[in-house]
């Protein structure tokens, strides 16, 4: 093995996961967010993420530098989710669960599809100019990836102190809590779940710029963030902060190290089997806490 | 009344069916697709209309009818290993009777096996609900494709491919039309005597509230094991069909198209109006005759539109046809109406 022999290979795979892994909290985080305010599962969450890239990479090619593409798909994004609340989210939000879902599949499809027809098919990388440095003698670590991983957790600080100490942050979490009692205390729910679905779409986009940057982003890659973040968010629950950074990063490890010991194509096998672990295991607790009710 | 309605309905169906190929030759293959989605709603109907559980990952027994069909066709009379080293060359020829012989044994397996792989799948998965049972067995479905485009015994990401029919193209044809026919007509009648029987009360009632249908001593587990093995028993027989149809297997677009068919039952049955027998048969008709006129003409924006059917299926419409009519004219569906209030 390979890994055993050069065990600073090891380094190598755990350092790119966790660059990649940050990303995939990002994104899970605001899955957690709409999931436990609005109880409406997005499964269009990994192409909001793939939007936010292409808007970072389409500014690269003209000549602006993707990093300015960050704050530009943060606001782009967060617009384009008022749109979509107004439009889809709005009418389903209050329907059975599956509505949302299935609504959220649809959106996927039109995002993915519109996205080839704008861009094309290929993978796409936006080019950041950042130097490539070696530590330990080979393994490399590219400076872009640190940065994103800095704006990660800036990213996610930001959103934690907005949630604790802004207003519409208090909003958001009374109306998590109980929507009934928010509107009752004169918060106007309609919006507080605008927002939220805003915040979740920019929340995406800035993953999506920042993956664009470090990783490759191709229009149909979208599923495959969605299956992610819900990995994410089931392993850690909502509104458990912690919990959905740990579980994004372990993510990231993990694929990293299963796709260079099993081969690439079994990478997204390997998220599935982990979203199936991840069910099966709750299933097991859930029936644990069913006999000790009984 | 009853019998007479579905007699003017089934009676020129059925006709329809048998003259088609002889009546449009040209459009053989599209009627035969026909067949196809309309057994593809109607299975998908079972779970997502009939229990409310909405699985998007069905088309996994599509794929897996396809492969072991394949398995059981060339399997019998050849090692295969070789077969797929040799991409099903020259070097393998079947007479007659092993070819009739293997597509029989072929077709029953293949939905068998599926079957089976659902009641195992079912183990897993069935303590989830709603929407987890969704994404669970959506990712199922894209992992299966994955996986089996890695397998080098069944020829890997390029595929296997079928026994050459023996004889002509237009009898090879008809055959499969007519089998495709018959799978449809067959999953149509055991579905409708089916959702007449207690199993189809207790279904209703696991997707009408899962906790008292189990209080009221209903086995869930259990009911809903067989209710998916249905399924996907069928979905797994047309994938042998289509397998044969298409002649080559191919594990991510064939196999396991994940992101076209996969969806199309779904879309179609949301059209027709899920929970009802006939509204998934509409919706495939229906979606399957407009995407078959139409989707030369969207110049690559009919995945676009394919999207936005389904939002706006979902958002706005989310009875679908058969559930608009009933709610319109409650009159002309006396009966059935009737018979909706008996098995719900």
């Amino acid at each position: 093995m390979v890994l055993v022999a050069a065990p600073v290979f090891n380094v190598q795979l755990l350092l790119d996961g966790l660059f990649i892994g940050a990303t995939f909290a990002l994104a899970a985080y605001g899955l957690a967010l709409v999931w436990g305010v609005m109880n409406v599962k997005n499964l269009a969450q990994g192409d909001f993420v793939i939007m936010g890239g292409y808007i970072a990479w389409w500014l690269g090619t003209q000549g602006i530098h993707p990093l300015w593409g960050l704050p530009i798909a943060i606001v782009v994004m967060f617009a384009f989710g008022w749109g979509i609340y107004v439009t889809i989210i709005r009418r389903v939000i209050d329907k059975d669960l599956f509505t949302s879902l299935l609504a959220t599949f649809g959106l996927a499809i039109v995002i993915a599809q519109l996205l080839n027809l704008m861009f094309g098919p290929e993978v796409q990388t936006a080019e950041s100019d950042f130097a490539i440095r070696q530590i330990l003698g080979v393994v490399t670590v590219a400076e872009i990836k640190v940065l994103a991983f800095v704006l990660c957790g800036i990213l996610a600080l930001a959103v934690v102190i907005f949630m604790k100490k802004s207003r519409m942050g208090q909003a958001i979490r009374a109306t998590a809590q109980d929507p009934r009692a928010a509107r009752v205390m004169g918060i106007d729910t309609d919006k507080v779940y605008a927002f939220t679905f805003s915040l979740n779409a920019a929340i995406c986009g800035a993953a999506g710029a920042l993956i664009s940057m470090i990783w490759v982003i191709q229009p149909f890659y979208g599923i495959s963030y969605s299956i992610r973040s819900f990995v994410i968010v089931t392993a850690a629950g909502f509104g458990n902060l912690p919990g959905v950074i740990m579980a994004g990063l372990g993510l990231g490890v993990m694929e990293n190290y299963s796709g260079f010991v099993l081969g690439a194509e079994f990478q997204q096998a390997t998220v599935v089997g982990l979203l199936l672990l991840v069910l099966i295991w709750r299933q097991v607790q859930q029936r644990k806490l069913r006999q000790v009710v009984s | 009344m009853n019998k007479n309605f579905s007699f003017k309905l089934h009676f020129p169906i059925l006709v329809f069916g048998i003259a088609a190929p002889f009546l449009f030759p040209g459009l053989q293959l599209q009627i035969a697709t026909l067949w196809v989605m309309v057994l593809f709603a109607l299975t998908w109907d079972i779970m997502g209309g009939q229990m409310g559980y909405n699985s998007l990952g069905n088309i996994m027994f599509f794929g897996i009818g396809m492969y072991t069909s394949v398995l059981f066709q060339v399997g019998q009379f050849a090692e295969i290993g070789a077969y797929t080293a040799a991409h099903g060359g020259d070097d393998f020829t079947f007479t007659n009777a092993q070819y009739y012989q293997g597509l029989v044994i072929g077709i029953i397996m293949s939905g068998v096996v599926a079957a089976i792989a659902a009641a195992a799948l079912g183990w897993t998965v069935f303590g989830l609900r709603g929407p987890y049972f969704a994404i669970g067995t959506l990712g199922m479905a894209i992992a299966a494709g994955e996986l089996m485009g890695t397998w080098e015994w069944v020829g890997a990401g390029s595929g296997i491919s079928v026994p050459v029919f023996p004889g002509s193209a237009e009898a090879r044809s008809l055959l499969f039309y007519f089998l495709c026919f018959g799978a449809a007509v067959l999953t149509f009648v055991v579905l409708q005597w089916v959702y007449k029987t207690r199993f189809g009360l207790a279904v209703n009632a696991i997707r009408d509230d899962e906790e008292k249908a189990e209080a009221m001593g209903i086995h869930t587990v259990r009911y809903k094991t067989v209710a998916w093995a249905i399924s996907a028993f069928f979905v797994g027989i047309s994938g042998a069909l289509f397998g044969n149809i298409t002649g080559i297997i191919e594990p991510l677009e064939v196999a396991f198209p994940t992101v076209t068919f996969g969806i199309f039952m779904v879309a179609m049955t949301l059209l027709g109006g899920k929970g009802t027998l006939w509204g998934p048969v509409l919706g495939a008709v229906l979606f399957h005759t407009l995407k078959e006129v139409t989707w030369t003409y969207f110049l690559g924006w009919q995945w676009v539109a394919l999207g936005v059917l389904i939002i706006i299926n979902v958002v706005f419409f989310q009875q679908g046809i058969m559930g608009w009519l009933m709610e319109k004219f409650p009159e002309k569906f006396g009966i059935v109406v009737e018979n909706k209030e008996a098995t719900r």
